[in-house]
């Protein structure tokens, strides 16, 4: 092989062997390119499909994730001026019921993502994270969250139970709680 | 009396006191000018330096342990698993500011009397790095392992249950390493506490050598020759990071509200932090109107704020204060300095504003993720 024939040539000098190896190699440059270029060929197809399974590897194989759309019961289940926290931990969200109708908040708090806790007596939402405040309504009022919580669409089944679907959400300071789907007038 | 003592030590740790009383104080600490150093002088803080205000310093954070552990609320805290670290920290930090102050004292000394500085002197200026110092390297490596060994062995772990993402621990805190961070995340939008900051600390850190060019003293500890930049150094380091990972990890509580290290921690302690953005107070509070649906038009003073903020004191101080600095640096050293010590100091001023003025954010545009 190439590397046998150098290993005497080497022991004269560095100058000889040089010289002398470049026209007596078995590998011409013709097919010296050809196996380059599927050697390299190999390695990056070896590398993209490994590369594939990484990627592929970060995204589940099942997801246990609630559906985005469910009901919730009758409007006469909740009460005037109060949260409802039963589908806190199911669904992430927080029903409230004010004068004017019923809506659902999100349980992510806008500042980093934390939980925040309902207080009852003290009739707010506090983040245990950086101290941010929410109202009843879900509007910011002290501490670090720039904006209000988040909430969901929420409307009438035809049986008369209410639906809420996560997958569409009303953004206050978008203006999109003036929506007739963010809040279900009762 | 006791209970007077524990009475003032938490009014002390009261943020907006104990954060006022270390600024102010730093400078007579750290004298940056020459009237600091006088004052400095004149008071002997200088003496905090000597032998006998290193076993002071020490006897003083023992002593504040010491006396946490008389009351249960402050045991509760002291006694946590995850602030381990922090009590070590407080003990580390003060030990080691100390002998760097102590040496560099000792030299300034020296060097005022004309001699070389202390390094100078050892009767072997080299050591071999084999034998002596691979063989304390293996010491200390011997003896870290059995200190952390016993540390595993002696305080459990402080594992808790599965995480539930509709449950989040209150107090929810970062490691302690990143409790500097989660308090400076309660002034400012995630983006720039969260990765702007971050950022910037690294950065700045690591452009010290190219923007420091003082070539005084390089090699052994001193302090006179370079006092500006070991005040400006230690400010950040001591004031807005130890300090902020002590309030963390000591003084926020159920709600990340404020409780001073004897208070029992009550989740329901209501504390008044409605805050306003600048646009509010702006537009609604002193104009009577609407805010404009226009972010931009809404928002405008604050942009002009912070433009004027990081574009005027530096043109200012290079005409005035800074003369000699800016000659000497040049002016992209100097920018690059006044870009990074300025917003340092922003975080300082926002802290300020939201406790006294209860503004929330200077630029506030949520409909583009944007507060500042």
């Amino acid at each position: 092989m190439a590397e046998k024939k150098l290993e005497p040539q080497a022991s004269v000098g560095i100058k000889d062997a040089s010289i002398e190896s470049a026209p007596h190699g078995d590998v011409s440059r013709k097919s010296f390119i050809g196996w380059m270029t599927l050697g390299w060929t190999a390695f990056g197809l070896a590398t993209g499909g490994f590369l594939t399974m990484v990627v592929r590897f970060l995204f589940p194989n099942v997801l246990f994730e609630p559906p985005q759309s469910f009901k919730i019961g009758f409007p006469d289940d909740f009460t005037i001026g109060e949260i409802d926290l039963r589908f806190k931990n199911k669904y992430a969200v927080w029903i409230g019921r004010n004068d004017e109708g019923i809506y659902a908040l999100s349980t992510v708090c806008t500042h980093l993502g934390c939980t925040p806790n309902w207080m009852g007596t003290e009739r707010k939402f506090k983040c245990p994270c950086h101290g941010s405040g929410f109202r009843f309504s879900g509007v910011h009022f002290e501490g670090p969250a720039p904006r209000p919580l988040e909430r969901f669409k929420i409307v009438l089944a035809d049986d008369g139970q209410i639906i809420v679907d996560k997958s569409k959400k009303f953004q206050q300071e978008k203006g999109e709680w003036e929506n007739p789907e963010s809040l279900l007038k009762v | 009396m006791l209970d007077i003592i524990k009475y003032i030590v938490n009014l002390l740790h009261e943020p907006t006191i104990a954060f006022t009383l270390l600024t102010v104080g730093f400078p007579f600490v750290f004298p940056p000018t020459d009237w600091f150093e006088k004052k400095h002088r004149q008071l002997h803080i200088d003496k905090l330096w000597s032998n006998t205000g290193g076993v002071v310093l020490m006897l003083l954070v023992v002593a504040y342990f010491a006396l946490g552990f008389t009351d249960k609320n402050a045991y509760i805290i002291f006694t946590k698993p995850d602030n381990v670290p922090i009590i070590l920290m407080a003990f580390t930090v003060v030990y080691f500011l100390w002998l760097s102050m102590n040496q560099a004292y000792r030299n300034d000394e020296r060097l005022d009397r004309g001699e070389k500085p202390d390094e100078y002197n050892d009767p072997n200026d080299k050591i071999l790095v084999w034998p002596d110092l691979v063989y304390s390297e293996l010491i200390s490596i011997i003896l870290m392992t059995v200190f952390l060994i016993l540390w595993s062995v002696y305080i459990k772990a402080p594992l808790e249950e599965p995480a539930n993402p509709a449950l989040t621990p209150n107090p929810s805190k970062a490691p302690w390493y990143f409790l500097g961070l989660q308090e400076m995340l309660v002034y400012f939008d995630p983006w720039i506490a969260g990765i702007m900051f971050p950022l910037l600390i690294i950065i700045g850190l690591s452009a010290i050598p190219y923007l420091d060019i003082n070539l005084k003293s390089s090699g052994f500890y001193a302090f006179k020759s370079r006092r500006t930049a070991i005040f400006a150094f230690m400010y950040g380091w001591l004031v807005l990071w130890i300090y902020l990972i002590i309030v963390g990890t000591i003084l926020r509580g159920p709600n990340w509200n404020f409780f001073g290290p004897y208070d029992y921690w009550d989740a329901h302690k209501v504390v008044s932090l409605t805050n306003v953005n600048l646009s509010e107070y702006v537009w609604v509070k002193a104009w009577n109107q609407g805010l404009p649906a226009n972010p931009i038009k809404r928002e405008f003073l604050g942009f002009i704020l912070i433009f004027l903020y990081f574009a005027v004191p530096p043109f200012l101080l290079a005409k005035t204060k800074l003369k000699d600095i800016f000659k000497q640096l040049g002016p992209v050293r100097y920018a690059f300095l006044m870009f990074f010590t300025l917003s340092m100091l922003s975080l300082p001023i926002k802290m300020y504003l939201r406790w006294f003025l209860n503004l929330k954010y200077i630029v506030s545009i949520p409909e583009w993720f944007f507060n500042i």
